[in-house]
């Protein structure tokens, strides 16, 4: 009897659970009666008692962005529930499970032809977040997926934040990455939400921020466990529970019986009273100022004015911040850093898709010949994302050490907690390491990561039947570049499997033809030709360094040699030397000659043109090299060697190399060329590539410069056709 | 009949308080009138040809104690000999006559790890008779008695003894990783000067010590943590769960008082009283059980103390035999242990599904269906994740997506379901569930009436087993 009894309730509680979405809990209502409900294509909302839920889903596309459409959708609808009776709090949610609101649209942005245009762009969004943030009705956002920029602007506008502890949920403001700031309130918002020294870094590193760290920081109230299948996908049940855990939360608030305080942490207090000290203030953005301008050269101007936006709103109020925000965010829209940013953003969205179909078969099983610093590179990048891999070697000693590297690269990811021991374990056992060729039949794809030795080489690929290239830049599992060579033999589906992998294992890929130096390590020549022959002419390296890092390059033209490996880099010089004769001529070979017979082979060797000690990070020049460089000095010519022609040199025959190969078809799109120069060379990024550079700087004025170094070093610097149409007919790589 | 009128019971929507009031009489019908339509010859034995009958003869336990009461000041294998012992008594089995001796037991105590051999010597058990330990989470007790059907059906054993043990009043609690390693090195310094520089580098957080994770190892995922996850992926409300916690104590209570529990033994604790029966049975009330704030997923999950089973002390064993042997030896045995399986899927997201995947392979195995089974006893790690078992049990969807099945076996009948309690009620002792369920199915055939029993459980680590049990002939 007592049994039954509880069974009716069972049953009772079973049955309604699962017909919620049908019967009286949940009404789909048409509010208005007017079409505009009707038309709404971002937006749509429902009643849940009385808690609005409203969800985004843009039509036909992977994400949500915050474009005109959905933002006025997005007002039609807060006012409709603002003017409910019905309604005491709302939830915001998107449909999509990997997305919650990826930002805002760029191409608002790009759109705008003047300052003024995006200023009142960002001052639109403002006064829509003001109002969202002074809503007598509590909104509850509801976060799974990426939450960035414009996307987490509105989410802070909000009361209330739960999101799901996802690895596929981060929270950012990425803006700076664009040369732009947050401009819709978000420079103000998030200095009184997470704190001034952690808004700070948000913003002027736009790093992504996982959810449960986001939660230490005060960024989002409330966690919720991503769940497993129940009788329908994980996925399509976490959104559902997170609604369901978000709708309890709106209520609550509605009713007060949850409150929006937030308890601070010890640090937390100390911190924000140490903020209110305007003493201390000043000398944080005396600090921080400081340390941007060391970082970017004085040449991204993002970073500096969100400090400035900051500060503004800081010391003089909320009024004079939106003001400084709005205006700062249409000048920085304007910039040519943010072009060029913003077209690097395009190019690697590019870069990440594979226009070469889909595979006929799915590599799941890859071998890697080779298990020096690139192989175990690769096959690093390779297990961590579920690839069966083999890594061979010829000596038990040279496959430790791989090993070794693979599993010390997951093992680093554990202590900073991004990775389990067991998923480490887990992810390590997809490497099989071993010195014969047993199960090489088993392999989807043989990569071969020997050191650069033809001979070599061309004894391994002997008895391959299709041969495509994949250069893989060191330290593989740190640089984002893939550049895929293919030749007239590589069929479509070969080059499809490759771009796959490639994509598999993290990269952003350039396709390009066969040829000499290939792409990369062809634009690279000529200017390394013309670091030799500065040097020669006395600039020493340390000059060197600060003229190029000057100019935007993240590592100094003489430490990249000191890096890459002096005798790699004679290698090159000599191979494509051959090949190309004058145009690489310039500097004198001799010099990487001696430094190579001296032993001088760059970091690896514990000297180059400095002097590298183990747990020493400062570096001193290696003074056995003045007599080396005094031997082959030449004397300079005074009209080119201004600190500006020098750069100039340095960047003008990069930039000529890369059109020439343009030219020649070893780069099917200058988006390509860009994205390669900077993601895999350390191009200048606020320069957006060379062609981004050639189009903002003017192509005339590119030629210009050539003739005038031609005119006093000769035909290495004789601009390319390429260039020379561009400049007369007055075109633009980029349309 | 009885198997109709579950369907429509089973079919009937129920989401007015007018239906709930009518399905009462309904189910209750269904009980009335399953007791004499029982015992059907019709059923066929699940005997196989070339295949020895095992049977279990007697099983016992000891009560089964919240962690902290009267066991606390004992050791496993204190528990474990108590039941060992009685089921010598009861049984009168010539101690000779054993030929092997297998526990269960979860948390290992280190001074008797292989805690079945300890028990057995104090037991009064021949000391040449061998026996061994075995550990499988909750399902250490199901592998204790499954390897013993193992060594008898082979022909290696014919009388075997199985069981399982847990004291959660105590468990081991180590000095830290750095405090164990400088204490070893100690050991090994030869000179004042080698101890002194290792003693040098002791550190205060040296002192931390290391308690026993009650999470999974590979995803560092506590049970509860698990169980409240699943509930939610299955949308099971916390209404519904404690209205399961209510119905399992409730029952457990009436089969305590009407005095069906006939395999609880009495223990005399040194020192203490004699312990008649589980103390953790504790029938409340829905008002009082919604007061509890969640245990795991705060501040909003639906898992809390009253709706998960309890830390729980305890020890069961049984006495399992070939049926030729059995019935030589002069017994009258209980049941016949049939068909069983072992199941594992994902530890993270289907940590406590191992009875969704265990029932239909073991049913099927048998050439058994749902309908045949006339008392199933699971067992009940959370409210949550019984619920959400009859749930993914009720899926196509499930079956299709995550069993690679046609279809679903179907939930359980309630009525058949649990009867006398389980381990949200009368306990958990990790180790000693296993016999417990056994036990159960098998006394509650014998009383109930009914062939064929079904007995269910899920384990840690993702692991899961099922076993069919038969009613042995009167």
């Amino acid at each position: 009897m007592v049994a039954s009894r509880a069974i009716g309730c069972l049953r009772r509680f079973a049955n309604a659970s699962r017909t919620l979405h049908h019967c009286s809990g949940y009404i789909c209502r048409n509010f208005s009666r007017s079409s505009a409900l009707l038309a709404r294509s971002h937006i749509n909302y429902g009643i849940k008692d009385d808690v609005a839920v409203i969800r985004i889903n843009s039509p036909n596309s992977k994400v949500n962005t915050l474009n005109q459409e959905l933002q006025s959708e997005f007002m039609e609808v807060m006012n409709e529930i603002w003017a409910s009776d019905q309604v005491k709090s709302a939830v915001l949610i998107s449909s999509k499970p990997g997305c919650f609101i990826a930002g805002a649209d760029i191409n608002m942005i790009a759109a705008c032809k003047t300052p003024q245009e995006v200023t009142r762009l960002s001052q639109e969004g403002q006064k829509m977040f003001e109002k969202l943030e002074n809503s007598p009705k509590p909104i509850v956002a509801a976060i799974s997926g990426s939450c960035l920029g414009g996307g987490l602007e509105l989410a802070i506008s909000c009361q209330y934040r739960i999101a799901t502890r996802d690895k596929k949920t981060v929270l950012g403001v990425p803006e700076v990455l664009l040369g732009i700031l947050p401009g819709a309130g978000g420079t103000q918002r998030l200095p009184q939400m997470v704190g001034v020294p952690a808004a700070f870094d948000m913003m002027l590193t736009g790093r992504n921020i996982r959810a449960d760290r986001a939660k230490k920081m005060g960024l989002v109230d409330q966690l919720v466990e991503p769940l497993g299948p129940g009788v329908k996908p994980p996925e399509e049940r976490t959104i559902e529970y997170l609604e369901e855990i978000a709708v309890t939360f709106a209520k609550g608030l509605a009713d007060k019986k949850i409150s929006l305080k937030r308890s601070k942490g010890l640090m937390d207090k100390l911190t924000s009273y140490a903020m209110g000290i305007p003493f201390v203030r000043q000398q944080v953005y005396k600090k921080v100022e400081e340390q941007v301008r060391k970082q970017t050269k004085g040449l991204y101007p993002a970073p500096l004015k969100i400090i400035d936006v900051v500060k503004t709103g800081l010391e003089e109020g909320k009024d004079a911040g939106y003001l400084s925000e709005s205006q700062k965010f249409g000048e920085l829209a304007m910039t040519k850093e943010s072009k060029a940013l913003i077209g690097l953003y395009h190019g690697q969205v590019l870069c990440k898709k594979n226009k070469f179909g889909t595979p006929q078969r799915e590599v799941k099983n890859i071998a890697v010949l080779g298990a020096g610093l690139m192989g175990a590179g690769i096959a690093q990048v390779s297990v961590d994302k579920g690839l069966k891999t083999i890594l061979k070697d010829a000596t038990l000693t040279g496959l430790s050490r791989g090993q070794q590297q693979v599993f010390k690269g997951l093992n680093d990811k554990v202590k900073k907690k991004t990775l389990t021991s067991f998923e480490r374990d887990f992810i390590f056992n997809n490497l099989t390491g071993q010195l014969d060729y047993q199960s090489f039949e088993k392999a989807d794809m043989v990569i071969e990561a020997v050191f650069e030795d033809i001979n070599l080489k061309h004894k391994v690929l002997k008895e391959v039947e299709e041969v495509i290239g994949m250069h893989y830049f060191s330290p593989v599992d740190k640089m984002q570049l893939l550049e895929i060579i293919t030749t007239p033999k590589t069929s479509k589906d070969t080059t499809a499997s490759a771009v796959a992998v490639g994509l598999k294992q993290g990269k952003v890929i350039i396709v390009v033809k066969d040829g000499p130096g290939f792409y990369t390590t062809r634009c690279l020549a000529p200017m390394m030709s013309e670091v030799i022959r500065i040097l020669q002419e006395g600039i020493g390296p340390k000059k060197l360094d600060s003229l190029t890092t000057g100019f935007g390059f993240p590592v100094g033209a003489a430490t990249l040699v000191d890096e890459v490996g002096v005798d790699v880099a004679k290698h090159v010089a000599e191979d494509l030397g051959k090949a190309f004769g004058e145009r690489f001529a310039g500097g004198s070979l001799e010099l990487l000659k001696q430094m190579v017979s001296k032993g001088f082979l760059g970091r690896k060797s514990g000297k180059g043109f400095y002097v590298y000690k183990e747990g020493v990070k400062s570096k001193d020049l290696n003074s056995d090299m003045d007599s080396v460089l005094a031997g082959l000095q030449v004397s300079p010519k005074p009209e080119v060697s201004s600190d500006e022609d020098i750069q100039y040199r340095l960047v003008s025959r990069f930039v000529n190399e890369a059109a020439l190969c343009l030219q020649e078809e070893i780069l099917a799109t200058p988006a390509e060329g860009d994205i390669g120069a900077v993601f895999g060379l350390g191009f200048p990024p606020c320069l957006g590539g060379p062609f981004r550079f050639v189009d903002l700087y003017g192509a005339q004025k590119i030629v210009d410069r050539l003739r005038r170094y031609e005119a006093a070093y000769g035909k290495q610097f004789t601009p390319c056709q390429l260039l020379i149409d561009q400049a007369s007919a007055g075109k633009k790589f980029y349309q | 009949m009885t198997s109709i009128l579950t369907y429509t019971f089973k079919n009937l929507p129920s989401s007015t308080w007018a239906l709930r009031f009518s399905l009462r009489p309904l189910s209750c019908s269904s009980q009335l009138r399953a007791a004499p339509a029982v015992q059907t010859s019709t059923k066929k034995t699940l005997a196989k040809p070339n295949v020895r009958n095992i049977v279990v003869v007697e099983g016992v336990r000891i009560p089964f104690l919240l962690s902290g009461t009267s066991y606390k000041d004992l050791m496993p294998h204190d528990l474990a000999r108590a039941a060992l012992s009685s089921l010598l008594i009861k049984t009168n089995v010539p101690k000779e006559v054993v030929d092997y001796i297998i526990f269960g037991t979860v948390i290992q105590e280190v001074k008797t790890s292989n805690v079945a051999r300890e028990a057995a010597l104090g037991a009064g058990f021949s000391d040449k008779t061998p026996a061994h330990t075995v550990t499988m989470a909750c399902i250490s007790a199901n592998q204790a008695m499954t390897t013993g059907v193992g060594l008898i059906a082979s022909g290696q054993s014919d009388v075997i003894v199985a069981g399982g043990v847990e004291l959660m009043s105590d468990v081991p609690i180590r000095h830290s990783r750095k405090m164990r390693k400088m204490m070893l090195d100690l050991n090994k310094a030869k000179t004042l000067g080698q101890r002194l520089s290792l003693i040098s580098k002791f550190r205060l957080n040296f002192l931390t010590p290391e308690l026993p994770a009650v999470a999974e190892f590979s995803t560092s995922e506590t049970m509860g943590h698990s169980a409240d996850r699943l509930a939610a992926s299955f949308a099971v409300s916390r209404l519904e769960q404690d209205e399961y916690a209510l119905r399992s104590h409730r029952l457990a209570k009436k089969a305590q008082d009407e005095g069906l529990l006939s395999d609880v033994v009495p223990f005399k604790v040194p020192g203490k009283e004699t312990v008649t029966k589980d103390n953790g049975i504790r029938p409340s009330s829905l008002e009082q059980m919604a007061k509890l704030k969640p245990a795991f997923v705060k501040p909003y999950g639906t898992v809390t103390a009253a709706n998960s089973s309890f830390l729980t002390d305890g020890a069961s064993a049984m006495l399992i035999m070939a049926e030729d042997k059995a019935l030589a030896m002069g017994y009258k045995p209980k049941a016949y242990l049939r068909d069983f399986v072992y199941v594992s899927q994902d530890p993270k997201d289907q940590l406590l599904l191992g009875p969704t995947y265990a029932t239909p392979k073991v049913l099927e195995k048998a050439g058994l269906t749902l309908k045949d089974i006339d008392a199933f006893e699971f067992h009940e790690a959370f409210s949550g994740q019984i619920l959400a078992n009859f749930k993914a049990m009720d899926s196509d969807w499930f079956a299709q997506n995550y069993m690679g099945r046609k279809a679903k076996v179907g939930s359980p009948p309630l009525e058949k379901f649990n009867n006398w309690g389980g381990s949200l009620s009368l306990g958990h002792p990790f180790g000693a569930t296993g016999c417990r369920l056994v036990m159960a199915a098998a006394n509650r055939l014998r009383k109930e009436g009914g062939q064929f029993g079904l007995v269910a459980a899920c384990a840690a680590g993702g692991q899961g087993h099922a076993m069919i049990v038969e009613t042995y002939p009167k």
